[in-house]
């Protein structure tokens, strides 16, 4: 069976100024998938996500989420499409005049109608899946950088959308968080269906949840395939980078 | 680069200055009318801004108020007019250094404050989780500010204009001799309840500018911390040239027929 597009983007091109950070790049997010996007840092990895959430919008080109073109749409419209899709943001973005809890809890307060215990018993459950039980009212400049990570986690998966965007959500986490947040990520598609895209450098991680994999190089997607078509892939500059090797064609 | 190019440059970054505020005034009002209102959060704003402003705007207010009555009774008492004196510090205060003062304080203290709050938002990526998030920042963080402001900044401009007159009245009696009574009586002929209203409107009107400029300066912060330092700077400097300039106009088109 031909898998299903969930979201894409369209020979994109987005500059800042005069630097050129996607050259005409596509890519294809296959629905219900795990699709692990990896690359040098700086590449624009974020950037994609960006692109996907509808923040940024592209110089030319366009970024199809669930059949709608979110280049050129009010913010207003983008409201609706933005419940559906969520972004755990590289550096966890919570906002920190809020605690933990309520920062977890916010798109569950704003966009439901769940009466308090309810948010609250959810919270919980996202906060132990990930690891943080006790920090309900912490403030965010009261944690560590790993625990603000697993907390942005955590809000960006409290409302079970359908398309999760994770910005390396286990770099800078020890082995074992690392391995609780994979497992998370891949028991919510299976149970749930969701759409993911993760951006990871962890390679074990990744050969461990993606069901795809794209590469992006110099501001294009310059491979990608089911997993283990990219982890045999013959490709010099996937090779390079599966092995971390520093003589091939991507300059050191 | 040219004269003329560097010319347009300004004149387009102005125009994308105005249409943004444009922007950002619009959308407000669409969250006020459609009553999308976070109450908690503008009461919460408006009580950490009045009682945070009230000490500084009281004593900006009394020794202007002091000032005003020292100089003028100086003089009125020269002339035999000493009781004219409650009217002149009362005038001044009510209809116009009263919403200055404190408009000017407001903007120096939490016009600042907004700025640099939001502006950091914005490069901890806190607005763009917001907005991920399916959140106006413009309703969650805007309205609020703008609301508080609108309720604090009339009432604080109350008591400046209260303590104003209070402090003239004193040093008109201490150095010059006039009664409080003589004071109160020439301030009622000279003031009347319409003026109070209309120092009232400027206030409100200085509120707005406040809000707005310090909003749309932190959210349109670029560039780290260095960033946040200037927004903050510029929401303030604009703000004062605003609220000067508007005071002007109003005063024109309020008091102008008199
Ligand atoms: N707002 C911006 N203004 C100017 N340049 C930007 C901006 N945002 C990102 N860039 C540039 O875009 C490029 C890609 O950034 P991006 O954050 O997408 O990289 P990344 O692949 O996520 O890297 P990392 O793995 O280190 O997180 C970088 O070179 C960065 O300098
Ligand atoms: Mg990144």
């Amino acid at each position: 069976m031909e898998p299903t597009i969930y979201a894409s983007l369209d020979d994109v091109t987005l500059s800042f100024g005069e630097h050129v950070i996607l050259k005409n790049c596509s890519l294809k997010i296959v629905r219900g998938a795990i699709t692990c996007i990896v690359g040098l840092s700086g590449a624009g990895k974020s950037t994609i996500l960006r692109l996907l959430d509808g923040l940024i919008e592209p110089s030319s080109g366009h970024v199809y989420v669930d059949g709608h073109d979110l280049c050129h749409t009010p913010e207003r419209d983008l409201v609706e499409l933005r419940q559906k899709t969520s972004l755990a943001f590289q550096f966890a973005a919570l906002l920190d005049s809020l605690t933990i809890g309520e920062n977890v809890g916010l798109p569950l307060r704003e966009h439901t109608a769940l009466p308090d215990e309810k948010i609250r018993h959810i919270v919980d459950d996202a906060l132990e899946s990930v690891g943080l039980r006790h920090i309900y009212d912490s403030l965010p400049n009261e944690l560590s950088g790993g625990m603000l990570k697993r907390a942005g986690f955590a809000r960006a998966i409290v409302t079970r959308p359908e398309l999760v965007l994770y910005d390396e959500p286990t770099t800078g986490l020890d082995p074992i968080v690392t391995n609780l947040i994979t497992d998370t990520i891949v028991r919510l598609r299976e149970k749930l269906g969701g759409t993911a895209v993760v951006i990871s450098h962890d390679l074990h991680s990744i050969f461990r949840m993606a069901d795809y994999v794209a590469m992006l190089f110099e501001g294009a997607i310059i491979a990608y395939g089911p997993r283990e078509e990219i982890r045999t892939s013959t490709n010099p500059f996937v090779q390079q980078f599966l092995t971390g090797s520093e003589v091939g064609p991507i300059p050191v | 680069m040219g004269i003329l190019e560097r010319f347009g440059e300004r004149t387009i970054a102005f125009l994308e200055y105005l249409g943004g505020m444009t922007a950002l005034i619009g959308e407000s009002v669409r969250s006020l009318v459609h009553a999308q209102i976070r109450y908690a959060e503008t009461f919460l704003q408006a009580y950490e801004l009045g009682i945070g402003s009230l000490l500084i705007v009281l004593l900006t207010s009394l020794f202007t108020g002091m000032v005003i009555s020292l100089e003028s009774a100086q003089q009125a008492v020269q002339f035999g007019i000493g009781s004219l004196v409650g009217g002149a510090v009362t005038y001044t205060s009510v209809r116009e250094l009263g919403p200055m003062l404190t408009a000017v304080v407001v903007a120096g203290r939490v016009g600042s404050a907004i700025a640099a709050e939001i502006g950091s938002m914005v490069v901890t990526e806190q607005i763009d989780a917001l907005r991920s998030m399916g959140l106006s920042p413009v309703r969650f963080l805007v309205v609020p500010r703008l609301l508080a402001l609108a309720i604090m900044l009339p009432l604080l401009t109350v008591f400046a204009d209260i303590i104003s007159i209070l402090g003239g009245m004193w040093i008109a009696q201490a150095y010059a001799h006039i009664n409080p009574a003589s004071f109160i009586s020439s301030a009622r002929q000279a003031v009347g309840f319409e003026d109070v209203v209309k120092g009232l409107l400027k206030a409100l009107i200085f509120a707005c500018i406040i809000a707005f400029v310090g909003c749309y300066q932190g959210l349109s912060t670029r560039g780290g911390a260095a960033g946040v330092g200037r927004a903050t700077t510029s929401a303030v400097v604009i703000s004062i040239i605003l609220i000067f300039g508007t005071n002007f106009v109003m005063s024109y088109l309020l008091f102008g027929g008199h």
